[in-house]
């Protein structure tokens, strides 16, 4: 068994999970699809470990192996195999995305117990892991827009699994339209890639770029933008991240999973693999760096007024994968990578917590209803609170040591970056406060009836409703399940958010920088040929980076405590001050509204038009009618010919003896 | 007196026939005038087979004659039927085919 | 050889006399009759081919037999004077001829422009047994046995179906009144006595 054997495992566990879920619902007891799933993706980290044994053991010139299935397509000018690549950077994505996910899997068994379509999720969720861990494993773009593609579809199927909410619905078809602009992106990108090198492998192309691709070629640089828009729509960065917000329609441990640990990280992921493109085409990294810099900020200025929790989670999400971003835009590999690692614990974590906190208030998810529920349920408490510590990149969690060891690398760069990583540093400040914003207004102040209700071991249970629109629901399939669940209750979910609590605070010991750069040192063979291998911060320009990194967060802790904890009354008068502000930013600084009246009411138009005029008139009237009526025209006159009258036809059989006769006639004369 | 004379006038007969066929409203004269072609018919076969001295024309004249008559047996038996029933004994009103 | 050509232009004559006279005269009746005198006719032509025996057929059987049936229908039947319906039949009247005219030149012309010399001789030489009974019946019983064993029983058939259509049917109901629209079925169910 070698590495690759292991990386066929990988992919074919959810594989099979997902078979066994979809097809044998009805014959599967209770929450057995449950157990299967996450056995299967139990036994994907197994073999991902597996494939970490074997890869370490090879040498260190050959830790970049390519298996092959078959051959996909064998043409003149044009072949494609089925392929993954085993080598350090898909071995860590794959470690990620299996670890977490196992994690997620067993927090869906006590979260969606009492859901009609319990079965259904967990098909979803092993589709879901399986298409994520093809992307990240496949060797030629072929595979990896296959995997891609179906991420998007998994995301639009869990996004709307609540499928008789027409919110949801809504929004999973936003986040798919969207997803598909990503697509196309990507498709085209890998097609100019494929016309100038005339391959679709990962390393064809990466060998064969330096020589077909001067620096800046316009043909390199159009290929990476718009591989750019692929990574830019399936990571929701600006300008194409408003389907993520509305993605929280789905259940939580959807959230969980695909919009903070995997999905969106796969736009990182494509980035760092294709960075010796991106090295070739600056032009295009610095697209990429200034969209992820702009993105980070823009996301936590809203984040800091949204008043729905996971919202503002999601928020978060969009910020943090900014610096992700950024990092691997400046080609800080494996401080970015660091940063999606660390980021998929504590981001699971907080939307692990909310779900708990959520299912105490029966469903309701608006942060104005919730209040103290500190004593009533600790378990969710402390776990949340290590998330948004790590959040926060609060010294020493794992959180301050990957984003900050982006923002060092980013100044290190100098020129222009500078001003991106002051940009960073704002942002983790207001980053740290609306991550403690979270703790003080959910955990602390005075209870609301739903916590002093937990707080005498009572549960309160509301009505059946949407939680955005108030209409009212059954809990039949297509709608949540009856009961809800908490952390508290469940061992499942503990089982879940501990080890995730855990890592949160202490997987920053990989990447301390000077004395354990592990994940450095694991990532090196993917990408010593970076150009900017050696333009590595001084130490103490890292140890300086770390402690204005520290002291933004404590800042931002210390103004969310005086703001929520100590004077709540500042919060409504600051309010009223900048109520313009508040505004823009409750509103998401108007980019849905911008959107629906530049491109969806236009759209909407033409697509009237289109059947009014060209439908009714032209294609129904004209081609069709005028089809039709040739052909009847036609018909009816040789329908004419049968008239019944005996003589008429005795009368056409002479002549037709005649023109027989005659032809003859001519023919031999 | 050579073999196109007899030829020509069995076409001349054949013509005769076919143009009552076309233009006659009693089905009764609609069949002699087939007999008509028939008989040109046979005419034709008669004088080839003088021409070439072989007598298989004579003979597919005789299986000519046979089927006339098996023909003229049931045409008959069909217009009797009709007018048994009453119907009227005209071509044109026989339009049952019509599509 | 001259009297053979009088003959030929006699007989030839009657042939088409009658033939006028089965396409143009109003009668059925007369129609029937001259169909007799043309079949005679022909019979004369046949003899002159040298076919003695189609010759005697042609009168015993065509002229004798079924001709005779034919009076028999048409005297049954009655068959009035009628006029081409001007409406309907109009056309068919003036182009029918044309038509019949056409393919009556076409045949001319191949016949008489054809390069087939043969056409314009007598013929070959015959023996005297040609067209003779014996002969006929000598081909009948060797060389076309099949097709002569297929002709009687095609003749079984004819008269085979000659009974059913002439035989009548107990309890049917009353024959409608004239109707445009007729069916075979109609005409095969036959009908009441009259």
């Amino acid at each position: 068994m070698n590495a690759t054997d292991f990386g066929w495992i990988v992919l074919a566990c959810p594989l099979v999970g997902t078979a066994i879920s979809a097809l044998g619902w009805r014959v599967l007891p209770g929450r057995a699809p449950g157990y299967v799933g996450s056995l299967a993706i139990l036994g994907s980290f197994l073999a991902s470990l597996g494939m970490l044994q074997k890869l370490s053991d090879q040498p260190e010139e050959a830790k970049q192996l390519v298996g092959t299935a078959f051959t996909y397509i064998d043409t003149a000018g044009f072949a494609a195999d089925l392929a993954i690549l085993v080598d350090p950077l898909s071995v860590l994505m794959c470690l990620v995305v299996s670890g977490v996910s196992f994690l997620i899997h067993l927090y869906s068994i006590a979260y969606m117990t009492s859901d009609e379509g319990f079965a259904r999720f967990f098909a979803y969720l092993n589709f879901f892991v399986f298409s994520m861990l093809l992307l990240v494993l496949a060797a030629n773009f072929v595979l990896l827009i296959v995997g891609w593609a179906f991420v998007g579809a998994a995301s639009y199927l869990l996004i709307s699994f609540w499928y008789r909410r027409s919110t949801a619905t809504g929004a999973g078809i936003k986040a798919f339209v969207i997803n598909v602009i990503g697509d196309v992106g990507l498709v085209i990108g890998a097609f100019l890639l494929f016309e100038a090198t005339g391959s679709l492998d990962y390393f064809g192309v990466f060998e064969r770029a330096p020589e077909v691709f001067g620096e800046n070629d316009p043909q390199l640089v159009a290929a990476c933008l718009m591989i750019l828009v692929g990574a830019f729509a399936k990571s929701a960065q600006l300008p194409l991240h408003t389907w993520l917000p509305d993605a929280m329609e789905g259940p939580t441990p959807v959230s969980a999973l695909i919009h903070a640990a995997t999905m969106v990280t796969a736009g990182v992921y494509l980035i760092a693999r294709c960075f010796p493109l991106f090295e070739l085409a600056p032009a295009a990294a610095d697209v990429s760096a200034i969209i992820g810099t702009a993105t980070l900020i823009f996301a936590a200025s809203i984040a800091m007024a949204a008043t729905d929790l996971k919202r503002v989670i999601a928020y978060s999400t969009m910020s943090q994968i900014g610096y992700m971003i950024l990092g691997v835009s400046v080609a800080a590999y494996g401080a970015g990578l660091f940063h999606l690692m660390t980021h998929a614990f504590f981001k699971a974590l907080l939307f692990m917590g909310a779900g708990s906190v959520i299912g105490a208030m029966s469903g309701i998810q608006s942060l104005d209803r919730m209040g103290g529920f500190r004593k009533a349920m600790p378990f969710t408490f402390i776990t949340f609170t290590i998330g948004a510590l790590a959040l926060a990149a609060f010294p020493l969690t794992s959180g301050f040591f990957s984003k900050d060891e982006i923002l060092a690398y980013t100044l290190n760069r100098g020129g222009f970056y500078i001003v991106l990583a002051v940009v960073g540093y704002i942002a983790a400040l207001l980053t740290a406060f609306y991550s403690f914003r979270l703790v003080f207004r959910v955990f602390f102040g005075p209870p609301v009836p739903e916590a002093r209700e937990l707080e005498q071991g009572h549960m309160t249970h509301g009505a059946h409703a949407n939680p955005a629109t108030g209409e009212d629901e059954d809990t039949d399939v297509g709608f949540p399940g009856a009961e809800h669940h908490i952390a508290e209750r469940e061992w499942a979910m503990k089982a879940a958010m501990g080890p995730l609590a855990v890592l949160a605070l202490i997987a920053g010991v990989l990447g301390i920088p000077g004395v354990t750069d592990t994940l450095e040192h694991f990532l090196e063979p993917t990408f010593e040929e970076s150009r900017f291998h050696a333009e590595v911060p001084s130490e103490g320009a890292e140890f300086t980076g770390l402690v204005a990194g520290g002291l933004f967060a404590l800042v931002g802790i210390a103004a969310a405590y005086f703001y929520f904890l100590r004077d709540p009354a500042r919060r409504v008068r600051t309010r009223e001050r900048f109520g313009g502000l508040h505004r823009v930013l409750i509103n998401k600084w108007y980019v849905d509204e911008i959107y629906d009246a530049t491109i969806v009411r236009p759209a909407a138009a033409a697509g009237r038009f289109g059947r009014n005029v060209v439908e009714s008139t032209f294609v129904q009237g004209v081609l069709v009618g005028g089809t039709v009526g040739i052909v009847r025209a036609g018909t009816s006159l040789a329908r004419s010919i049968q008239n019944g009258e005996v003589r008429a036809y005795a009368a056409l059989l002479l002549v037709g003896l005649a023109c027989l006769v005659l032809y003859f006639l001519l023919v031999s004369s | 007196m050579s073999t196109s004379w007899f030829v020509v006038l069995s076409a001349f007969i054949f013509s005769i026939g076919a143009a009552g066929v076309l233009t006659r409203r009693s089905p009764l004269v609609i069949l002699l005038c087939l007999e008509l072609m028939l008989n040109a018919g046979n005419l034709a076969l008669i004088a080839f087979s003088r021409m070439l001295g072989n007598s298989d024309g004579q003979i597919f004249a005789l299986m000519v004659m046979v089927v006339a008559a098996c023909e003229v047996v049931i045409g008959l038996g069909i217009i009797v039927g009709m007018f048994r029933r009453r119907l009227p004994i005209d071509v044109d009103e026989m339009s049952e085919l019509r599509g | 050889m001259i009297f053979e050509q009088i003959l030929f232009f006699v007989a030839g004559i009657g042939a088409i006399a009658g033939a006028l006279g089965v396409a143009l005269l109003r009668n059925p009746f007369y129609s029937v009759l001259a169909l007799v005198a043309h079949l005679v006719a022909l019979a004369v032509l046949f003899l002159l081919l040298r076919a003695d025996f189609l010759a005697a057929a042609q009168v015993v059987v065509y002229a004798g037999a079924v001709m005779v049936l034919y009076v028999f229908v048409v005297a049954y039947v009655g068959g009035t004077d009628e006029p081409l319906r001007p409406d309907s039949g109009g056309l068919l009247a003036t182009l029918g001829p044309v038509f019949a005219l056409a393919l009556f030149l076409e045949i001319s012309v191949a016949v008489l422009g054809s390069s087939l010399g043969a056409l314009d001789s007598r013929g070959v030489e015959v023996g005297a047994g040609f067209g003779s009974p014996g002969e006929i019946g000598r081909l009948l019983l060797t060389k076309f046995l099949l097709p002569f064993e297929a002709a009687s029983f095609l003749l079984l058939l004819a008269a085979v179906a000659a009974v059913l259509l002439a035989r009548k049917r107990r309890g049917l109901e009353e024959p409608e009144a004239r109707v445009p629209a007729l069916s075979v079925s109609d005409v095969m169910k036959g009908s009441d006595p009259v």
